[in-house]
Parts: C-alpha cells; sequence; structure tokens
C-alpha cells in the first residue's frame, strides 16, 4: 500500500516495511532488512579452507551465484544425512506439531515473528523433506505440509537458520526430544555444501584452522597478551606471577577462548586464571598452538568441529601433559563434552584427570580427559584450599546467566553457583523459568553474535534482559556473571540497551579479587583497577 | 465530565488500547500475547500490559514527565528493534484516541464534552512526542553499541601496542568509548 493522502493514524501504521503479509508461511518469501541479517563469508575464507562455491555476494542480491546443480548438491546432502544421523530422520518424521516448544524460543519472544517459532523453524526443512522422501509427501503435496525446494526456500534456510543461536531450549519443553537446534545444525551443513556461509562463522574458522585462534593472532602476539596481563597483576597484587607456555612435560595442558585474551571484560577472568594457578602452584602450562578453546566448526558442520578440535589432543601429546582443564567457556564446552572424545579420541596417551591439589578424580571426565575450570575451582574451595576474602567483591550485587551450553547441554549448573557464593557476598537468582536448564540465551550464540546483526540480537536477548532487569529493580543487581567467552561479548551489549547499569563479567575474576595470595600488597583496587571501596572513589 | 468517565470505563478502554497495538502483530503471535499470562515467559505482552497501563494511569492523574517516560520505554524500547516503521513503532500512542472514541464515543457525543475531550486528546499527542525522542535514542544507542563492539574486540592488542611501540594514545580505547 502506498501513501496517497494523510490518513488516520492507524492507516497509516500498516504502511509498514515489514509488516506481515496475509498469505500462508509457506509462501511469504523472506524481506533481508538492515540489521535482521549476517553478512556472507567473504571468498577467500572458504579458499583456505576448501570450502565450496567461494564468491562474493550479499543475500539482498536477486542471485545468490549458487552452482548450476545446488538443488541436485542438497538433496543428495539431505539424503545422505538423513542415513547417517538416525536422530535427524527421527526429527523429521515424530514432530506432530503439539505446540508446546512454539513459544519458548527467545527469538519468537522477542520478535515476534512466527517463523521463529521452533516448531516452524524445523518444518522449513521438514516440509522439502516430505516432498522428496516421503510417500505420503509426494502423493498429497501441500496437503501434507510438503513443497518443493525452491531458491526462495534457500534463501529462507540461510535467514532462518542463521536466526537460530542453537541454545537448545525449545527441546527441553518437547514431549518427544525434538531438538531444534540439530534440525538447525543439518540445516547449515546443507547450506554450506552450496556456499552459503557467513563470515562472522567462517572467518575465525579459517583464522583457527591456519593460526589456531579465532582472529589470527600468531604465537608471539598471543605471548605478548598474556605477558601484559602478567604486569597488569603485578601493579594490583604485588605479585609477579607464573608463566608457563608451551612447556613440555608439564602436568596439565590449558586452554580457553582466545577472546578472554583480547577483550574486556573477558581479559580480568583471564587475569583470574593466572593468579589463580600461580597461588595453588599448579604444574600447568597454556600452548600457542592451542590457543583457541571457542570453536566455529560447531556452526559449520560436524566435519569443521572435528577438523578445528584436533590440535587440543595433539598439542597435549606433543606436551606429554597428564591431562587437559578448560576455561570459562560455553560452546567450546559443549564440543569437549558431546563431540571430542568420538571424534578425535581415544586420548589413550593421557590419564584420567586427578587434581593435584585435592587429589579428587573427575570421573565424569575419564575419557576426554578434560575437566572445566568451574568443576577444578569448586572442589579446591570445597577442600578449603583456598583463602579467600569475599569482602573484596563487596562493591558487585551479582546475579548468574547460565549460558546454555554449559547449563542446558553440559549439566553445569552447582558448580559456578558454589564458587560464586563463596567469593560474593551479595548473589540474586533470576527468575525459575528463566535460569538452570530453562534459562534464556543471550541472543548472540552460534555465531549470531556479530554487529550487523545487532537488532535481531536485541529481539532475542529480551527475555533474558527482561529477567535481569527484574532483579536489578529488586535486588539492586549492578553485575551479570557467566562463564563463557561469547556470553562476556554479547551480553555486555544486551546489558548497554536493555540494563545500563548493570555491567558483564565472567566468574573467575570475581574468585581472583577474592584470593589472598602468599606475599601480596595490600590490595586497593579490583582487576578492573577501580577502587575495592566506595569510600576511596571520591 | 471526560475525567469520570475515563475512570469509570478504565478497563475497558485500556483493554481495547491494548488491543489495538497487538494487533499489529502477526495472528500467531497475538494468540500468545494475550494467553501467556507469566511475565518473564511474556516479557513483550507483560510490557504492553503494565507500559499502557501506567501510561493511562498517569494521564488521568497528570503524572510527571518521568513517570510517563518510564512507561513508555517499556513499549518503545522493544518496538524500537522489532523492524517496524518508526511511525509503527511509536505510532501506539495514537491508537487510544482510537480506543476512546469506540468506547466512550456516544457518551461523549451525548454530554457534549468536546473540549475536554480536545484537552485530553493534546495530551495524547505529547506522549506521541516524548515516544519518539525515546524511540530515537533506542537507535542512537545501537548505534553506538554497534560502534563500541567493533573497538572492543580488539582494545587491547591496541592498548599493548600503545603501551609497548609507542603508537599514538588515541588509538586506544579511552574509558568513555569502552562498552
Ligand atoms: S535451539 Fe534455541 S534458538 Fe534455536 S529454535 Fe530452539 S529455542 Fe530457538
Ligand atoms: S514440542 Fe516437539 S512435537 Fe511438539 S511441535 Fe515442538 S517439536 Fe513438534
Amino acid at each position: 500500500m502506498e501513501l496517497h493522502n494523510l490518513s488516520k493514524p492507524q492507516d497509516l501504521m500498516n504502511i509498514d516495511l515489514n509488516k506481515t503479509p496475509e498469505t500462508p508461511w509457506m509462501d511469504t518469501p523472506v524481506n533481508f532488512r538492515d540489521g535482521t541479517y549476517i553478512y556472507p563469508a567473504a571468498g577467500k575464507n572458504l579458499k583456505r579452507l576448501g570450502l565450496p562455491n567461494p564468491r562474493e555476494w550479499s543475500p539482498t542480491d536477486e542471485d545468490w551465484k549458487l552452482p548450476d546443480n545446488w538443488k541436485e548438491i542438497i538433496m543428495k546432502g539431505l539424503k545422505e544425512r538423513l542415513d547417517k544421523y538416525r536422530s535427524f530422520r527421527l526429527f523429521m518424521d515424530i514432530c506432530v506439531r503439539c505446540g508446546a516448544c512454539m513459544d519458548k524460543c527467545h527469538f519468537f519472544i522477542g520478535s515476534g515473528d512466527p517463523k521463529n517459532m521452533p516448531v516452524l523453524r524445523a518444518e522449513l526443512l521438514r516440509s522439502v523433506y516430505r516432498n522428496d522422501f516421503t510417500t505420503l509427501g509426494k502423493m498429497l503435496g501441500r496437503f501434507a505440509g510438503a513443497r518443493e525446494l525452491t531458491v526462495d526456500v534457500l534463501k529462507e534456510w540461510f535467514y532462518y537458520f542463521f536466526q537460530c543461536t542453537e541454545c537448545r531450549r525449545c527441546s527441553v519443553f518437547c514431549p518427544y526430544g525434538i531438538d531444534t537446534a540439530e534440525v538447525t545444525m543439518i540445516g547449515r551443513e546443507l547450506l554450506n555444501l552450496v556456499g552459503l556461509n557467513i563470515n562472522w562463522v567462517m572467518e575465525p574458522v579459517a583464522n583457527c584452522y591456519r593460526f589456531g585462534n579465532h582472529l589470527g593472532i600468531p604465537p608471539h602476539g598471543v605471548k605478548d597478551m598474556w605477558e601484559f596481563m602478567v604486569d597488569d597483576i603485578e601493579n594490583i597484587t604485588g605479585i609477579n606471577v607464573n608463566l608457563p607456555i608451551n612447556k613440555k612435560g608439564a602436568e596439565i595442558l590449558f586452554v580457553t577462548p582466545s577472546g578472554d585474551y583480547f577483550a574486556d571484560p573477558g581479559t580480568y577472568t583471564c587475569m583470574g586464571y593466572l593468579m589463580l594457578f600461580h597461588e595453588i602452584g599448579l604444574d600447568y602450562t597454556w600452548s600457542t598452538y592451542a590457543s583457541e578453546g571457542g570453536n566455529f566448526g560447531l556452526f559449520t558442520s560436524h566435519e569443521m568441529i572435528k577438523r578445528l578440535n584436533a590440535k587440543i589432543y595433539a598439542e597435549a601429546k606433543r606436551l606429554g601433559v597428564k591431562w587437559i582443564l578448560g576455561g570459562e567457556c560455553g560452546h567450546m564446552w559443549r564440543v569437549i563434552h558431546q563431540y571430542m572424545e568420538t571424534m578425535n579420541g581415544p586420548a589413550d596417551f593421557l590419564e584420567a584427570p586427578v587434581s593435584p591439589i585435592t587429589g579428587t578424580k573427575f570421573e565424569n571426565a575419564k575419557q576426554s580427559k578434560m575437566v572445566h575450570i568451574m568443576e577444578f575451582t569448586a572442589d579446591l574451595i570445597k577442600h578449603g584450599k583456598l583463602k579467600l576474602d569475599p569482602s573484596r567483591n563487596r562493591k558487585v550485587r551479582a546475579t548468574y546467566h547460565d549460558s546454555c551450553n554449559p547449563a542446558r547441554a553440559a549439566g553445569l549448573l552447582e558448580e559456578p553457583r558454589y564458587v560464586i557464593q563463596n567469593v560474593c557476598e551479595d548473589f540474586f537468582e533470576m527468575p525459575e523459568n528463566t535460569i538452570r536448564e530453562q534459562t534464556f540465551c543471550c541472543g548472540g550464540g552460534a555465531g549470531l553474535g556479530n554487529d550487523e546483526n545487532l537488532e535481531m540480537r536485541m529481539r532475542g536477548a529480551f527475555p533474558r534482559a527482561n529477567a535481569l532487569r527484574h532483579v536489578q529493580d529488586k535486588h539492586d543487581v549492578n553485575r551479570l556473571l557467566c562463564m563463557c567467552a561469547i556470553d562476556r561479548a554479547t551480553l555486555t551489549a544486551l546489558t548497554h540497551y536493555w540494563a545500563p547499569d548493570v555491567s558483564v563479567g565472567g566468574i573467575h575474576e570475581l574468585v581472583a579479587n577474592a584470593l589472598v595470595m602468599d606475599g601480596e600488597q595490600e590490595r586497593t583496587e579490583d582487576l578492573r583497577g577501580e577502587p575495592l571501596n566506595e569510600e576511596e572513589e571520591e | 465530565m471526560l475525567k469520570d468517565l475515563l475512570e469509570k470505563q478504565r478497563d475497558a478502554v485500556v483493554d481495547r488500547w491494548k488491543q489495538l497495538l497487538v494487533g499489529t502483530y502477526p495472528p500467531e503471535t497475538q494468540r500468545f500475547l494475550k494467553t501467556q499470562k507469566n511475565p518473564f515467559a511474556n516479557p513483550l505482552g507483560n510490557s504492553i500490559d503494565e507500559g499502557l497501563e501506567g501510561l493511562y494511569d498517569n494521564l488521568l492523574k497528570d503524572g510527571d514527565i518521568e513517570k510517563f517516560s518510564e512507561f513508555l520505554d517499556r513499549v518503545v524500547r522493544i518496538r524500537a528493534v522489532q523492524g517496524y516503521a518508526p511511525s509503527t513503532a511509536v505510532g501506539f500512542v495514537f491508537l487510544l484516541k482510537e480506543a476512546v472514541q469506540e468506547i466512550l464515543g456516544q457518551a461523549i457525543r451525548e454530554n457534549r464534552l468536546y473540549e475536554e475531550l480536545l484537552t485530553f486528546e493534546q495530551k495524547i499527542d505529547s506522549l506521541a512526542l516524548l515516544s519518539f525522542n525515546i524511540y530515537m535514542q533506542c537507535r542512537e544507542t545501537i548505534f553506538e553499541i554497534r560502534t563500541h563492539e567493533i573497538r572492543n574486540r580488539t582494545s587491547r592488542l591496541v592498548e599493548r601496542a600503545c603501551q609497548k611501540y609507542g603508537m599514538p594514545q588515541e588509538w586506544a580505547d579511552t574509558e568513555e568509548t569502552k562498552a
């Protein structure tokens, strides 16, 4: 509708660029609007990885420069995956459209766009499956919810599969255990086959593949950043902490996401690790080769997860360590927990992890040989091995965001809470239906956390922010804690827009603030270089 | 008096206003917005409820600007990122006029309350102007966050380089430009 004369406001409001059309969802093509889609992968990154169809293109172009036989490629890929992953075929077959998952996705709740209902997101792919792989679909077509794969359908896949953070919240509510995140993962694998991928994922993947970390910083650059932190720590504590790098024969290899080397507030958490390990005298090493715990392969394809993750075991073997310790990370933990052993194992050259300080055997990590730092630190505290002064965090009134991957995918629920409550006096939970297994995503996981997609992220962030504002109003909460490097970046944008007086940080930052170190000078500043007490601010 | 009518019919008018606003969302979404009552499961529906009720009550008692801004913010902040044209994002304020017409139109005509209505509608117009300010602030924040994010991603690297190799300090982030 075009505007020819000034009519009543409510009529004017209907002249809307983005008004949902009245056509059925199957016939409604996607409108790529700035702020809600992600820039495609640069050709050079695909070339570096040997991936198909490298080229320059834009989602707003009419012609996406697909290979001539794109449809054949996708159909073949779909068939292969239906045969290979039984769970995927099951997810395609058993959905009864009961609607239990319908309103559980943060993107639906925040955007109001029905195609962000998990059931419809999966239906985008399921409709094509029905059309080509089920008898009913072949016979009845539309009436059986089937439709042919066209370029428009492919565009819709690109839009909506990169509007799912693979957070799995919907699966918690599905009576059949259908995991829409896995449907998204397969959807993205298929898109990758014809060169439809996003740069925010492929550039880190390409960098990781060549340099070992997402930003593509060479070994001496990474070393320099660690040294920078050591300097900062000395200024605050008067202690020059150990910085073992690529140390052969160390007992433990430490791997953490590189985002925490380069950007605040992750850096403070990274400083926390250095201080903790120094204080307990841990025989460990950092690695400039396995310098990245994050694995954006998880957002690309199963094959890519495997390729990128291989370096962790390879480095553990080269250095001759006994086991591996992982830093505060979310999606890294899903990879370690669910895929590493099967994909890159068996790691029979390593030993089952035992804490050298407490003697605790980490039975849960017997296979993967890799322990999450939150389990490690909780165990230290439980055994009274740390001298802690929580009053040094007295300015912090904290709440905790369960990051989707460690919480929902890996069940790490109690350890972070236990650690927080030991290092910080004021801790408040957000409402029950927004934490633990039911936690709301930050809105920027699975490769969506880029700035061109910010508007979409803010929609997805709304349910989390709403719960945060509740504890802000009620308890004056001023710090949102998380144990995920992606979150430390994306939640910072979330609070900036939705709850400006709340800062974001990791848990080991608070651990290190509270940690009373042997021989330290009197602390007047926290790790952010801010005064410990309000009075000193004047 | 119009004020008495507005007070007496508060629930009916506010409900109609909510309905008109919810009507700007797709049908499937409307069902969800109306039925899910848990404020944390349905933050959008909740913001609309609390926002519109707060605005209406403050209109009746001549509340101060801060209160109006607070309740407008509840609704505008989310609509500012939902892909609506600016007119649709803030235009919900005018829907109150429509709601008043529908519910109280007859009584207003019968009692010839036009002058009072005019005054009331002027207040609604002011509210619309206020909501446009909030909308612009929200959009500006979005652009601010974008630039902060790009800078902050590598802020430490730049800071270190400045410190170590004597690069100009302004290349590093200042406290204010940090996200
Ligand atoms: S996995 Fe998360 S983002 Fe994806 S559809 Fe389910 S709830 Fe939404
Ligand atoms: S809850 Fe499960 S079965 Fe029900 S609509 Fe969602 S995916 Fe389908």
